[in-house]
């Protein structure tokens, strides 16, 4: 990536949004374009084919909020570690796992990343430092905060990022882990998903301080409150984040992000209006934004654009096709990976 | 190429729906995430979102239609440039299928468990001399051996470090490891456990200890969810090297809060291992073998036990196999079959009854998962009686599994019903005389066993 965020400085005023916008270079306006799309893309596909059935269970789609694991990972480097809760399929592709692998682990098949014995909320890479995939409520941030740990007893310079939604982050282990992590200055970037809704619980409901950037007050964790539907914010904000969790510890940003669809596909979402939902996607859209960035800037044309689009389609159907056609788990995978057998 | 839109589920459990609305007609333009319908399910009205761009070309259900089958086609998709006649080419659709009738299912042999290899290595060479220790002494060794073998292994948990353990169990380790790796926390179970759990995600090897497995019940859902499942549900990639220590059961006089015995609870979940030692040789070889262990192991011990000094072998490395019990003392009339505190009044009993002419074999389980069942049952089938010695309440508890295990393996060899002892069925009271009521006793164990021999 050639240009690089705006002016870096360490974010030492705490708990106020950023407000910075990153100068993106154009391959980095085509780069966070395409793999928002794939997100979206994809996302869109595993919903059809849990409409078909082919898709068991609980299933949590991330449309809407491309731009925050997007921008996220763009400010990464080699070794980095990310964890998250059961909204996942977009972390994984994010750090460049194939879309194959996550498409057939949710339809349970021995090509998924789990081989089929994970679902959609239990995926993990050890080659892509991905660590889930979790299913509890805000247990990732513990186990987050605990490879932040190994990452400073083995001397790495690495950090890891935990996400978690606006939901979770009222769990007593979230402030627990703050607490631990800012008493040992452990290297972690918490990613606060703030989608709004909790489930069907808009976050005034059920929080009572809702500036999530706050959170960390108490524990002298600075905090950054981010445009979360801007992936030129989300990527200063991280890329500062990420700098300041390398070398001082614990950092949170809070970003303001939203879901299109429900919390999983059986919910009516019947808890907000449509018009706000239609407000969101017409005015705040991650990908329509760059979208009209590259066509103003004459980055790309509209055909462009459109081969993009086709090429990423391609790819998805391939992965809903891969997932369709390979075979269930062998009968005798029931009783593997238990245990590491010694 | 028009596309087809299916009805789709819009839960895991939805066969069929009703078409309300159409929020489309026959021309439309629309672009990914319009809204094309609703639909209404038994639980609620949702809405259809396009997935492609086009021309709505041809809408085959109408609204108000009810009862339409999960995957029929409701209406024909044009794509850019295309012409409507396409759509006379189409065949009809495949029937629709309910999402619940999945193709038949090819004869499955449901494949058997496979059975655990028990390893046979637990001998302690001739010729071994002993050093007497205290338990407590036995697993301090056994942590500071292990963490000399391998700078990956650390301790954690409460009063761990500078009060150099809450029951001296670290004391030591802070003044040879440093704080780098003998590591003081807050009190907060749930959250150091999860750490902990990341820790050795991430490569390391942590010893977590609680100050009583009490409350461990705050991490709970770490130990079982997290560090239990995460090897199977990662399809075997992620594998976690982890000790959970402390005393559990009761201790003496602290009310029904610190005084639980959780064998049962951790023994009933697929992914840990549960080791609960009654000697200071346990102690030590065992808890070194749950450090080298590459799962995560519960490691349950007991506050009353600490104190008690035994013998220990002098040997450079001495390790014992995690799932293989050990005969403490051999007889022919019944077999008393515990762990941990369970055997020393198994081993007291004994004597007694030795005394009353019935010979018991006391088989000290060592670990409870995975458990030694061919130990059991060989001993069973040796003496035809068992009685089982537990901390832990009657109901679904351990001696509820044992009998099982006799059930399966050696029902033909039965002389007399298995008798369980255990805790009676209440929370432990604090006074003196009740809390003694409520716990198993020697005479409780001698009681069953002439019980068992039809001795009285």
């Amino acid at each position: 990536m050639a240009a690089r965020a705006a002016p870096k400085k360490k974010p030492t005023k705490k708990n106020q949004s950023s407000g910075k916008i990153a100068n993106f270079s154009e391959q980095e306006e085509l780069k966070s374009y395409y793999d928002m799309l794939l997100i979206r893309r994809f996302e869109e596909k595993a919903g059809q084919l849990y409409g078909m059935g082919q898709i068991g269970g609980f299933c949590h789609l991330y449309i809407g909020q491309e731009a925050v694991v997007t921008g996220i990972n763009m400010a990464l480097k080699e070794g980095d570690q990310s964890i998250t809760a059961y909204r996942d399929h977009a972390h994984m592709l994010a750090v460049g796992l194939d879309p194959k692998g996550i498409m057939a682990e949710l339809t349970g098949r021995e090509g998924g990343l789990s081989k089929g014995k994970g679902g959609s909320m239990h995926m993990f890479s050890r080659e892509k430092h991905f660590y889930g995939g979790h299913g509890i409520v805000g247990a990732q941030v513990p186990i987050g905060t605990g490879l932040a740990f190994s990452n400073k007893y083995n001397g790495s310079d690495n950090i890891c990022v935990a996400y978690m939604g606006d939901g979770a982050s009222n769990q007593g282990q979230v402030y627990e882990s703050f607490n631990m992590a800012k008493l040992w200055n452990l290297p972690i970037v918490y990613v606060i998903e703030n989608n709004q809704y909790a489930m069907g619980t808009a976050v005034a409901r059920a929080s009572s301080q809702t500036d999530f950037s706050r959170r960390g007050v108490s524990f002298n964790i600075p905090g950054v409150k981010v445009d979360g539907m801007d992936v030129r914010a989300v990527y200063a904000a991280a890329d500062d984040a990420v700098k300041y969790a390398r070398e001082n510890g614990p950092i949170i940003l809070e970003m303001l992000t939203y879901r299109y669809r429900g919390h999983s596909m059986s919910d009516p979402a019947k808890y907000r209006t449509k018009d706000e939902v239609q407000r969101m996607r017409a005015e705040h859209d991650p990908i329509e934004q760059v979208k009209k960035r590259i066509l103003d800037g004459r980055l790309a044309s509209e055909d462009d654009l459109k081969d993009m689009d086709k090429k990423i389609r391609a790819i998805v159907t391939e992965s809903a096709d891969y997932a369709t056609n390979c075979p269930e788990p062998d009968p005798s995978e029931l009783w593997t990976d238990v245990l590491i057998e010694t | 190429m028009a596309i087809e839109i299916l009805m789709p589920a819009l839960s895991p459990t939805m066969e069929e729906g009703k078409l309300s609305t159409w929020l489309v007609k026959e021309g439309d333009n629309v672009g990914s995430g319009d809204v094309l319908c609703e639909i209404e399910t038994d639980k609620a009205t949702m809405e259809v979102e396009s997935i492609d761009e086009g021309v709505i070309g041809k809408i085959l259900i109408d609204a108000g239609t009810e009862n339409v089958l999960v995957n029929t086609v409701i209406a024909i998709l044009l794509e850019d440039g295309e012409d409507a006649s396409v759509m006379d080419n189409m065949k009809p659709s495949a029937a629709p299928i309910a999402t619940a009738e999945a193709e038949p299912v090819a004869e499955t042999t449901l494949v058997a468990a496979p059975v655990a290899v028990i390893p046979q290595t637990d001998e302690i060479p001739e010729g071994t001399t002993f050093k007497q220790q205290t338990i407590r002494e036995a697993l301090r060794d056994a942590m500071a051996e292990e963490m000399r073998r391998e700078d990956s292994v650390f301790i954690m948990g409460e009063e761990v470090a500078e009060y150099q353990g809450a029951y001296k169990v670290t004391q030591g380790l802070l003044e040879e490891f440093g704080d780098k790796r003998v590591i003081d926390t807050p009190i907060t179970e749930h959250g150091f456990a999860g750490l902990g759990v990341g820790a050795a995600f991430g490569g390391l090897k942590p010893v977590v200890e609680f100050m009583t497995f009490n409350f461990a019940m705050q991490a709970i859902d770490h130990i079982i969810n997290s560090a239990a499942k995460t090897l199977y549900m990662s399809g075997g990639q992620m594998g976690c090297p982890i000790v959970f220590r402390g005393p559990n059961g009761a201790a003496s006089r602290v009310g029904a809060q610190h005084s639980q015995d959780y064998t049962a609870w951790y023994a009933n979940i697929p992914g840990l291992k549960v080791v609960s030692p009654y000697s200071a040789e346990d102690a030590k070889g065992l808890l070194k073998a749950a450090i080298r262990d590459p799962n995560p192991v519960v490691f349950l011990e007991n506050e009353l036990l600490y104190g008690v000094t035994m013998d220990v072998p002098e040997l450079d490395d001495f390790v014992l196999p995690i799932g293989k019990a050990k005969i403490e003392r051999a007889g022919t009339d019944v077999s008393i079959v515990s762990h941990s505190m369970g055997i020393k009044l198994a081993l007291e009993a004994a004597e007694i009854l030795a005394g009353q002419g019935i010979s018991a074999e006391v088989l000290n389980l060592r670990t409870i998962r995975p458990l030694d069942t061919e130990a059991i049952i060989a001993s069973v089938k040796k003496t035809g009686r068992m009685v089982t010695v537990e901390e832990g309440w009657v109901r679904c508890g351990l001696g509820a599994e044992l009998t099982a295990v006799v059930m399966d393996g050696a029902f033909d060899y039965l002389d007399a019903p298995v008798a369980r002892v255990t805790s009676k069925d209440v929370p432990l009271p604090y006074a003196a005389n009740l809390e003694k009521l409520a716990l198993p006793s020697v005479d409780d164990v001698v009681n069953a066993a002439r019980k068992t021999c039809y001795a009285d």
